[in-house]
């Protein structure tokens, strides 16, 4: 796998802000066709990562290459422009408009010619809607302010903007945290179809159960910096688990969880 | 409302309506809509006058056209002054804009014998300079908009009363009138349109006619046509095309807007040389109708034309807001102005209402945005 050019890699890149330093000397490379998992605590730079590849910030050391060549994003748009897309843990919505409006923001359709240039509302609506239908919301109506939806339906149009609009790359930043058992499932659905249909997916989550069944290789970020990659047939679920959480904390919190459970049986048997 | 339990039997045009999207009333749909309190203002407005100034004269075509004249005016600005306060910004340098661009048409055509379509050109390259410094101030600064354009409208005005001192040794500048005719350029800031139809009217005996038998309204003075324009264009950008979808997002959360892919800094960069435009255009008018510049021109009307956008249901914190609102709020604004004088009220009263509409416009906006918010 490794003689393929990788859909998009970062070598050694740093990104620091004024004094601190939240990324230092990350490589990371995603084929077309693979899904990584980005696994970390918080504060590991994640977060910092995604918003680097997706142009929203960009790096003070490092380059970036996309499909093999290099490339310096000045603005997110120059990341769209180039087919990389994210979904953004804020979610990039705008509670007063519109769901198709957000759904097209700074990439309208339009039809029309020189001034008379202007949105495609009836196209942008359906497309909307059918979009979203996808993804398993029904939109009742797609004029209705973003604000009137609820927290996992905002990310649904979220999720489906970023699928919509993108052609090689797509960034998840915790994109099932706010939804349901249903509408996690299909945005599990939809990054491994996105993985079949030769796109890079970088994908962020703290549930192992989400992040396992779909992810090909997964990347451990700490404290900035990155503690390698590992391949999926080299580690187990649990190893991942681990990774996770920081296996330390987690034997720890076992501990405290059977001391409570100690003390409420002893409360029991006193009362009785 | 995420469940209607509608008893209507599931015919197959029932199917193909969601069950949860209720009938909406066309009310419904319409008080979702920022110019709406407007719009009831100005009703308001109008009957009261109808009423309170009936016999007077505010209601002929002579006092019909005075009013809107006013309204144009500050139409003209608030047009502008809307978009960017949909964009999420403030423009308080309008009116010290003004004067200045009154002060740069007035004294390279009287004192130095410019051609006025090369004066009202550098007037209109002055505006976007100083647009396109106070876009770039707020961009690369981050301070708010209120701090940087208050700052110009002291550095704005100065300019103006040092500049006109310094080259004329006055502060007012007269004798533009000599220049106008058979100037194309000046001739779109002055004037009337429609005299034909006008002077036809008055001799069918529709409008009334002086004692030489001209109409007393000659016609729709250019000013109006002006506004009209401009708040139909901004309409339409806002409704219709990208970039009002890029001003409602840039006003409604920048970072979101950025991270979407939308040009926030140059659309604001654009807002602001738009509101400097508006103001140059303001001060073209006024220069032509009265013939002469003043450095004191245009004082406080970055206010006035902030009270109209408010009035016309724009939100102060951005992402929000119409440019037909703006409109109704300038002609409400035209409407008291005039009412007052012609109901015969001591118009120190006008700044009284003025204040009162404004926070009643506020209040209301306030509760009609959570209304918007709530599920419909």
């Amino acid at each position: 796998m490794s003689e393929r050019t990788p859909m998009i890699e970062m070598r050694n890149v740093s990104k620091h802000f004024g004094s601190v330093i939240a990324l230092s000397d990350i490589s990371m490379k995603v084929c077309s066709g693979e899904v990584m998992c980005l696994l970390g605590d918080n504060g590991a730079g994640k977060s910092t990562l995604i918003k680097t590849l997706s142009g929203v910030h960009s790096p003070s050391h490092g380059e970036m290459y996309l499909d093999g060549k290099a490339v310096h994003f000045k603005s997110p748009a120059y990341a769209l422009d180039a087919g990389i897309a994210t979904v953004f843990q804020d979610l990039a919505m705008i509670p007063l408009m519109s769901i198709t409006r957000n759904f097209f923001m700074g990439r309208e359709p339009t039809v029309g010619w020189g001034p008379l240039k202007r949105i495609d509302w009836k196209y942008a609506d359906r497309i909307a809607k059918q979009e979203m239908a996808k993804i398993g919301i029904d939109v009742r109506d797609p004029s209705q302010p973003v604000g009137t939806l609820s927290g996992g339906e905002r990310q649904c149009v979220a999720i489906a903007r970023a699928v919509y609009f993108g052609a090689k790359v797509l960034i998840l930043d915790e994109p099932t945290s706010a939804l349901g058992v249903k509408q996690a499932s299909v945005v599990l659905r939809y990054i491994a179809k996105a993985r079949a249909d030769g796109l890079a997916v970088i994908f962020i989550t703290h549930n192992v159960h989400h992040a396992f069944p779909v992810a090909d290789a997964f990347t451990l970020l700490a404290r900035g910096g990155s503690l390698g990659t590992f391949r999926k047939e080299d580690i187990t679920r649990e190893e991942v688990l681990n990774m996770m959480a920081g296996g330390a904390e987690l034997e720890s919190l076992d501990a405290e969880l059977a001391e409570f459970q100690r003390s409420d049986q002893q409360k029991k048997s006193q009362v009785v | 409302m995420k469940s209607n339990e509608s008893t209507q039997p599931s015919s197959a045009v029932a199917e193909q309506q969601d069950e949860r999207l209720q009938k909406v009333s066309f009310w419904k749909k319409a008080l979702s809509r920022p110019e709406l309190g407007a719009l009831a203002g100005t009703v308001l407005v109008l009957a009261f006058f109808i009423v309170a100034a009936s016999g007077t004269g505010m209601f002929t075509p002579a006092g019909i056209v005075n009013f809107l004249e006013v309204a144009a005016q500050l139409g003209i600005i608030a047009t502008a002054a809307a978009l960017l306060m949909i964009g999420g910004e403030f423009d308080l340098s309008i009116g010290s804009m003004i004067g200045l661009a009154g002060i740069l048409i007035s004294i390279p055509a009287v004192q130095y014998g410019w051609p006025l379509w090369a004066a009202i050109l550098l007037a209109f390259a002055c505006a976007g300079l100083v647009g396109w410094i106070n876009g770039n101030l707020v961009n690369k600064t981050g301070l708010p908009s209120f701090i940087v354009t208050l700052g110009f409208l002291f550095i704005l005005r100065g300019l103006a009363i040092g500049i006109s001192r310094l080259l004329t040794g006055r502060t007012q500048i007269g004798g533009v009138h000599e220049h106008i005719p058979g100037d194309w350029f000046a001739s779109l800031f002055s004037g009337e349109v429609a005299t034909g139809l006008f002077a036809w009217m008055a001799s069918q005996g529709w409008i009334a006619t002086n004692f030489a038998d001209n109409p007393v309204v000659t016609g729709i003075p250019v000013s109006i046509v002006w506004w009209l324009a401009l708040t139909a264009i901004a309409t339409w950008v806002l409704l219709c095309t990208p970039y009002g979808n890029w001003i409602f997002a840039s006003g409604g959360d920048k970072n979101a807007a950025r991270n979407s892919g939308v040009p926030v800094q140059r659309v604001k960069i654009s807002l602001f040389m738009f509101t400097a435009f508006s103001a140059t255009i303001f001060a073209c008018l006024q220069v032509m109708d009265t013939g002469s510049a003043d450095t004191i021109r245009g004082l406080l009307k970055e206010l006035e034309a902030i009270i109209a956008v408010v009035i016309g249901g724009a939100l102060l914190t951005g992402g929000y807001g119409s440019a037909i609102g703006a409109a109704l709020g300038a002609l409400i604004f035209g409407m008291v102005q005039m009412g007052i004088f012609y109901t015969g009220v001591n118009t120190d009263w006008f700044q009284v209402f003025l204040g009162m509409m404004l926070l009643v416009a506020v209040l209301f906006n306030n509760y009609m945005r959570k209304k918007a918010m709530e599920a419909k």
